[in-house]
C-alpha cells in the first residue's frame, strides 16, 4: 500500500470531522454512523458466511477421515492349519489374513499369533503384540517365556506378566476347531484374560 | 543500459519488488549478534532441504503398503542419485530437529521470548511440535519392519489417553490394525497437512522478527520493562543499529551454506539409514528402534515405573506444551541474561544432562533381552564337568543368558553373573531363581529340581579371581 496520496498524519483533522476517505481497495467509504453500523453488520454476515464455507468444505473431509473408525467387520474366522499339524505342548507361530484387508495392503494384510496345542482338543492363541506398547514378542521354547525386544517385557507360558513394564497378560484370540482345521476369530481384537 | 537491467526496472516498477524488499534487507538490527543468532535461519535452511528433496523423492515413492518398501529399495539401489537424495532427506531431517532444538534452547537461555516477542515464542513452539511430528511421520514412510512396529507403538501410546484413547489409536492406524489405509494416511500427514501448517506459521514467525526486531544480545542488569522496552530498543537501534544485510544476513547465509554442505557430505559419506526387513507382521524377529532423535524417549518408555506409565505418556507431553505456551505469558519481563536467571540455566542444564543420559541408555537398551546370545564363551564351558557342565548348558537354553552376562557374553537386563559364586551361596541362589525378583521371572514352574541343582552348581563355579570358598556375604 502506498502512502503517497494520503496526507501526512499530523495535518489530519479529528476522526469525526474527517471527510470521506478511500479505503486501500480504493472504494469510497462514507464516514457516518449509519454506514458503520451497516459495515459492522455486513462484517458479521461475512464472518458467518466464511464459517459456513469452512463447515461446508470441512464437514465431508472430517467425515471421510473419521468414518473408518466406526466400521465393524463381520465375524470372520481364519484357518491357521490342520489340527494334526500341531503337537501337544508346542508353541508355534501361525499366520493368517486380516479380517478385511484392502486390496493394496500387501504383506501388511497378514498377521501372526503364537498358537499352542494344550491338549488333543484345546488350543490357545496368543497375540504377538506386547501389552506394553505393542512390539512383537518372541517365544523362547527353552525358557518357556515370551520376551519382548523393545522395553524388556517378559511373559510366562500362560501369558501372565513375568517381568518388565507390561500392564496386562498377553491377549488371546478366540480359537475353534472346525472339522480338522484350527481357526482364529480375527475380526475381533484379542483380549487379555485377567492377571491372576 | 543492458536489456536485463531494463527488464528488471520494468518488472520492479510494475510490481514494487524492491520497494517491498529494501526495508526488509536493510532494516536496522542490534550490533554484535554473534553465531547463536544463526540457529533459526539454519533451521529454515534445513527445512528448505527437506522440501526440495522431499518433492523429488515423492516422484518415485509409491504410497501403498504393498509397494512402498520396493519403491524405497528402487530409490536407494537403482535410481540415479536416489541414494544421495534419500540420504539428504534423512540428514536434513536430523539437522532440522537438532537445529530447532538448539534454537529453542538459545531463545530460552537468552530470554528472547520476553516482551514484546511472546508471539515469536508461541509460534516457535507450534513449529517445534510440527517439526517433531514431521520427523515421526517421516520415519514411518520408510516402510520397513521398524516403521510397521513404530506405528503400532505410536498408536498404543495414544490408546493410553482416557476415554478417547481407542478412537485415537484407531485414527493413527486408520483402523483396528495396521493395513492398507495406514501408510496413505501418514503420507498425507507428512507431505500435506504438517508442511501446510509449517507454511502457515513460518511467515508469522518471520514477520514477528521484522515487527519486533531481533532481540539484542542480553547483558546482566538490563531487565526488560514492557513500559519502556520498545522506546529503548528503537533508540538503541537508531544509535547503534546495523543494516540486516550484510551484518546479520551474511552470517545467516554462511549458516545456510554450512547446513547444505553438511547435509550433502553426510549423505555422501554415510548415506540414508538402511532399509530394514520388509514390513511383514509375520516376521517376529524384530528390534524396533526409533531414529536417533526419539531414542531418549524410547529409554523413557522403558524406564518409567509401570504404575506411572500412562500418566507420563499422556500428561508428559500435555504438561510440556502447557509450560512452553505459558512461559512467555507469565514471565515476559525482567532479566534476560542467563547469568541473572539461575533457574533458567539450571533447567536447561538439567534437560541437557537428562536427555543426554537417556540418549546413551537408549542406545545401549540394557533392558532388552539379548536374543542373539546363544551360548556361553568356550573358556567358561570347556573346564566344566558333571552337573556344572549341564548347568552351563541350561543357563543358555533356559533364557538366563538373555538377561544375564557371564564373561562378557549375554544380556544386561539383570546383574552380571561372572562372579556370582562369590556373592551368593547355594540357598540364596535357589531362592532367587525359584521366586524371581523385581524384573526376573520366577523359574519355579519352569525348571525341574535336577535342572535347578545343575544350574546352581554351575553358578557356584563363577567366582571372583582370588576369592576362595563359597560366597556367604549375602545378596
Amino acid at each position: 500500500m502506498s502512502t503517497r496520496d494520503t496526507e501526512p498524519e499530523d495535518t489530519q483533522p479529528p476522526e469525526d470531522e474527517r471527510p470521506d476517505v478511500r479505503s486501500p481497495l480504493n472504494i469510497e467509504v462514507h464516514n457516518s454512523e449509519m454506514t458503520v453500523t451497516r459495515r459492522n453488520f455486513l462484517t458479521r454476515v461475512g464472518i458467518a458466511l466464511g464459517g459456513l464455507s469452512a463447515a461446508l468444505l470441512g464437514g465431508p473431509v472430517v467425515a471421510f477421515l473419521v468414518a473408518p473408525l466406526f466400521r465393524r467387520p463381520p465375524e470372520i474366522w481364519r484357518s491357521v492349519g490342520k489340527v494334526a499339524d500341531f503337537r501337544v505342548g508346542e508353541t508355534v507361530e501361525v499366520s493368517f489374513e486380516e479380517a478385511s484387508p484392502l486390496p493394496w495392503a500387501g504383506v501388511t494384510a497378514r498377521n501372526a499369533a503364537w498358537l499352542r496345542r494344550v491338549s488333543d482338543s484345546e488350543f490357545i492363541a496368543f497375540s504377538v503384540q506386547c501389552t506394553h506398547l505393542g512390539c512383537p514378542v518372541s517365544w523362547l521354547a527353552g525358557a518357556k517365556l515370551f520376551m519382548c525386544p523393545c522395553h524388556g517385557g517378559v511373559y510366562y507360558a500362560d501369558g501372565r506378566v513375568a517381568a518388565g513394564p507390561p500392564p496386562r497378560p498377553l491377549p488371546r484370540y478366540r480359537v475353534r476347531i472346525q472339522g480338522d482345521e484350527v481357526q482364529l476369530l480375527v475380526s475381533e481384537m484379542p483380549q487379555s484374560p485377567p492377571q491372576s | 543500459m543492458n536489456i536485463i537491467r531494463r527488464l528488471w526496472l520494468w518488472f520492479d516498477d510494475r510490481t514494487g519488488t524492491s520497494e517491498l524488499l529494501r526495508p526488509l534487507l536493510f532494516h536496522p538490527v542490534p550490533p554484535n549478534l554473534g553465531w547463536p543468532y544463526v540457529l533459526g535461519s539454519a533451521t529454515l535452511s534445513a527445512f528448505i532441504v527437506q522440501v526440495i528433496t522431499g518433492i523429488a523423492l515423492s516422484t518415485a515413492y509409491v504410497t501403498s503398503t504393498a509397494d512402498a518398501y520396493n519403491s524405497l529399495k528402487f530409490i536407494t539401489e537403482d535410481a540415479p542419485f536416489g541414494r544421495l537424495l534419500r540420504g539428504m532427506h534423512f540428514w536434513g531431517a536430523s539437522a532440522m530437529i537438532l537445529l530447532i532444538g538448539l534454537h529453542t534452547l538459545r531463545t530460552f537461555l537468552m530470554g528472547s521470548y520476553k516482551f514484546p516477542r511472546e508471539v515469536s515464542w508461541l509460534s516457535g513452539v507450534v513449529l517445534l511440535l510440527l517439526t517433531v511430528a514431521l520427523g515421526f511421520t517421516g520415519q514411518l514412510l520408510r516402510w520397513d519392519q521398524t516403521a510397521y512396529w513404530s506405528v503400532i507403538v505410536g498408536a498404543k501410546q495414544a490408546e493410553q489417553v482416557p476415554v478417547l484413547g481407542e478412537a485415537l489409536g484407531n485414527f493413527i492406524r486408520a483402523g483396528d490394525t495396521v493395513g492398507g489405509a495406514t501408510l496413505s494416511r501418514f503420507f498425507a500427514l507428512h507431505v500435506f497437512f504438517i508442511p501446510a501448517g509449517l507454511f502457515l506459521i513460518i511467515p508469522l514467525h518471520l514477520w514477528m522478527v521484522i515487527r519486533n526486531g531481533i532481540s539484542e544480545p542480553p547483558s546482566p542488569g538490563r531487565p526488560v520493562d514492557p513500559k519502556t522496552y520498545r522506546a529503548w530498543y528503537h533508540e538503541m537501534l537508531r544509535k547503534h543499529g546495523k543494516p540486516f544485510w550484510p551484518d546479520a544476513g551474511l552470517p545467516d547465509l554462511v549458516g545456510a551454506l554450512t547446513v547444505f554442505i553438511g547435509v550433502i557430505v553426510l549423505a555422501l559419506v554415510f548415506g540414508p539409514p538402511e532399509l530394514g526387513k520388509p514390513p511383514d507382521p509375520t516376521i517376529l524377529e524384530a528390534y524396533p528402534r526409533p531414529d536417533w532423535y526419539f531414542l531418549w524417549y524410547f529409554a523413557v518408555l522403558a524406564l518409567i515405573p509401570p504404575a506411572l506409565e500412562s500418566a507420563v505418556i499422556v500428561l508428559g507431553p500435555i504438561l510440556f506444551m502447557v509450560v512452553m505456551l505459558l512461559l512467555p505469558l507469565v514471565a515476559n519481563k525482567g532479566e534476560r541474561s542467563w547469568r541473572r536467571r539461575p533457574w533458567a540455566t539450571g533447567i536447561v542444564t538439567g534437560i541437557v544432562v537428562m536427555v543426554g543420559t537417556l540418549w546413551i541408555i537408549g542406545e545401549q537398551a540394557p533392558w532388552s533381552p539379548a536374543f542373539e546370545a546363544r551360548q556361553l564363551p568356550t573358556p567358561v564351558v570347556s573346564t566344566l564337568t558333571g552337573p556344572a557342565q549341564r548347568g552351563a548348558q541350561l543357563f543358555a537354553e533356559r533364557g538366563c543368558l538373555q538377561c544375564h552376562a557371564i564373561a562378557g557374553q549375554g544380556g544386561r537386563r539383570g546383574p552380571d553373573l561372572s562372579t556370582v559364586g562369590s556373592r551368593l551361596n547355594r540357598e540364596q541362589m535357589i531362592v532367587r531363581i525359584l521366586n524371581g525378583g523385581v524384573n526376573m521371572p520366577a523359574y519355579g514352574g519352569i525348571l525341574t529340581p535336577e535342572e535347578l541343582d545343575a544350574l546352581v552348581a554351575f553358578l557356584q563355579t563363577r567366582k571372583a579371581p582370588g576369592v576362595v570358598g563359597g560366597g556367604s556375604q549375602g545378596p
